[in-house]
């Protein structure tokens, strides 16, 4: 009984039922095991494994001057907004910085399918939670970390980048978008 | 020690030291208050986030959140858990409390923190929610209540490691081993001492430096505040499995069908499991994936295995246990003619299989490393700790309630079918409640977020696929119905400590 003093010898051997359940469970972890680093060659979507330490004024810094030289201009040279944030094309193969803070995601990044981006995600104040919809890809935006991820866009079409760390109390308003185009 | 403070238990046959029966009582009961004051909080998050009620203006439901929170993950388990380990220190061993009047320090230190982290939360200076990730900052009593609440907790388990070693050394108990039950608590014990050293690591700086006095770096404070708070969870998984072991031989009569092998499993929580709270940090920057896969993957599942042996072992021995009572009929007569109107039973058998199907494979999948990026923060770990903390160890512990009334209160059960019913009402609860929570999030329903039809006026709403709103539905009629078995579970464990007939 469990709540009583046990047998004087309680080093038993294993009986053969719980033997077999014991082997197939460590043939389970380590199918799970493996899988892991292998996701890492056999899979599409992975971690990113580069992150840099900033001051939260270098990385808004790094994000004015790349804002700067890519937003997107229209015929009378005047900058292309949404609701107010600017719209930028960064160039394919290079960097993009998203900028997270209270309660916005800017700039709105125009992305190009099938072209490979750097895209940057740091916070200049709280913690955030990047989470892009609908396909649901999920980073921690925190402050004094640069995170560089990696993505090549596979389909075209408006996606919207919510906030899923609590970031005060306009939380829940704090939306964004990413436009990838053909 | 005076032989006079002991009572002979009558159904039980243990003698119950007078001393550690009061802080036993006295935890218990407070365990119970706190877990009114979070369900009531519970009602009010989850009538909030159901988009066809959304009850609370944004400011108070985020209020309201930190408080479930921190009343339901803290306070309610650790408060329960410190009255489980006096009675699996004392009562199970007829030995005394070591040191009553330490208890009760540490008692007063506890319940002074959660007053105080309580206070500070509902005068809304400290709307942090239960992480408190810096640089949001909440007032420095807020963190002070939380330390003072650690440090009563931790006294509280050195008091119970005092208590064997004075059961040992007087004499009471000369056995070379614990039972199992108590070697279980000894498990949580020592999780629990290394996990409150590390909420001390984190909140004392945090304090500090929310009073000027020092600088705080936010990643640093994920990495060592996940070692405070998962590894809380840790103590409820060792404490939750022991209840189960507890209430197998309560009910049932179970034995365990080798000891070796369950308390192996448990030496395997305590060596493994601190290194699991880093699945939190899957998706934070940082960290290589090497670290991330070595630490979560590698490791982790040596911890995991530690569950598998337990997920045979006590289903195993309850089975052995009702066949040897004569149902051996066809593979599950012995299920079907298991003591289900037993809340003690029905609250088991849910706990073990809303933690088992529901909690630990849904905890396995999404702490994989590449899964974790489509699992992060979004409702489907919300759908997973309900199903571990509230559908595992909360039921669990509210089984066991039902033999701690009469054993240590002396009293017997009012309302006998009202609690028949209790743990159906809130199991399968929970089952809906877990289930919608992790359905919507497999679509990215983030958690704790206030509005998710319009995102609080923002022009750049969008719609979500209609199924989410379906799945937030289920949850809302799951929330509704765990509430009403916890509504149930309040009245008559304080109804019976208050009213009940006596025992003897």
């Amino acid at each position: 009984m469990s709540i009583y003093a046990p047998d004087k010898v309680w080093w038993k051997p294993i009986d053969r039922e719980e033997k077999i359940w014991f082997v197939l469970a460590i043939i389970w972890m380590l199918v799970s095991f493996f899988f892991m680093p292998l996701w890492h060659v056999i899979g599409k979507q992975n971690q990113s494994d580069e992150s840099y330490r900033v001051t939260t004024d270098q990385y808004a810094e790094l994000a004015g001057k790349f804002r700067d030289k890519y937003v997107v201009k229209d015929e009378k040279g005047e900058e292309v907004t949404i609701n107010g944030v600017a719209v930028v094309h960064p160039p394919p193969g290079g960097d993009a910085y998203i900028v997270a803070r209270m309660w916005s995601w800017q700039p709105i990044l125009e992305l190009e399918k099938g072209k490979t981006y750097r895209v940057h995600i740091s916070s200049v104040d709280l913690q955030h939670g990047f989470s892009l919809y609908p396909l649901n890809i999920n980073f921690m935006a925190i402050p004094g970390q640069d995170y560089v991820i990696t993505m090549t866009p596979t389909s075209s079409g408006e996606f919207s980048i919510l906030c899923n760390e609590y970031c005060g109390l306009g939380h829940h308003t704090m939306v964004g978008k990413m436009i990838v185009k053909d | 020690m005076s032989e006079q403070k002991f009572r002979t238990c009558t159904i039980t046959g243990l003698k119950v030291h007078g001393p550690a029966e009061s802080l036993i009582k006295a935890n218990i009961i407070t365990a119970v208050i706190f877990i009114a004051i979070g369900g009531i909080a519970a009602l009010l998050v989850a009538l909030t986030r159901w988009p066809a009620v959304h009850l609370l203006p944004a400011h108070w439901f985020y209020r309201i959140l930190t408080a479930h929170g921190l009343d339901m993950l803290i306070v309610w388990i650790i408060f329960f858990e410190i009255g489980a380990l006096y009675l699996g220190g004392a009562v199970l061993l007829n030995a005394r409390l070591a040191a009553p009047r330490v208890g009760w320090l540490a008692y007063i230190l506890m319940l002074g923190g959660a007053v105080l982290t309580n206070i500070m939360v509902l005068s809304g200076t400290s709307d942090v929610l239960f992480t408190s990730y810096p640089p949001l900052m909440a007032h420095p009593l807020y963190y002070l209540g939380i330390i003072l609440f650690a440090v009563g907790a931790l006294i509280g388990v050195l008091l119970f490691f005092a208590t064997l070693y004075k059961a040992r050394k007087e004499g009471v108990y000369t056995h070379a081993s614990f039972p199992l039950v108590t070697f279980g608590f000894i498990a949580a014990g020592m999780i629990a001492i290394y996990t409150l050293v590390h909420g001390a690591g984190i909140f004392i700086p945090t304090l500090l430096w929310s009073m000027g006095l020092m600088n705080m770096n936010p990643s640093a404070y994920r990495l060592v505040f996940w070692a405070l708070g998962h590894s809380t969870q840790q103590i409820n998984v060792a404490a939750m499995i022991s209840v189960w072991y507890l209430l197998g031989t309560l009910t049932v009569g179970m034995k365990p069908i080798n000891e070796k092998l369950c308390r192996t499993a448990f030496v395997l929580y305590i060596l493994i499991i601190s290194v699991a709270s880093e699945h939190h940090l899957l998706v934070d920057p940082v960290f290589s994936n090497a670290h991330k896969i070595w630490n979560t993957g590698y490791i982790v599942h040596l911890a995991v295995l530690g569950s598998m042996i337990h997920a045979l072992a006590v289903p195993a021995g309850i089975e052995v246990a009702l066949r040897k009572k004569g149902y051996t009929n066809g593979l599950f007569e012995w299920l079907k003619k298991a003591p289900w109107g037993n809340p003690g039973f029905s609250a088991m058998a849910f706990s073990i299989f809303i933690f088992g199907f529901l909690a630990g494979i849904s905890g396995v999948v999404f702490g994989s490393e590449a899964v974790n990026i489509t699992a992060h923060n979004t409702w489907r770990i919300t759908g997973h700790f309900h199903a571990t903390v509230v559908g595992g160890t909360t039921l669990a512990f509210m089984g066991v309630t039902y033999y701690i009334l009469p054993i240590v209160f002396n009293r017997q059960i009012i309302a006998k079918n009202w609690a028949s019913l209790q743990p159906w009402l809130f199991g399968i609860g929970l089952i809906l409640l877990s289930g919608g929570m992790m359905s919507a999030g497999v679509y990215g329903v983030p958690r704790r977020h206030w509005d998710i039809v319009s995102f609080g006026g923002s022009p750049f709403a969008f719609t979500w696929d209609p199924t989410v709103y379906m799945w937030m539905t289920v949850m809302g009629i799951g929330a509704l119905t765990a509430v009403a078995g916890g509504v149930l579970y309040v009245w008559i464990t304080l109804g019976t400590a208050w009213k009940g007939k006596p025992v003897a």
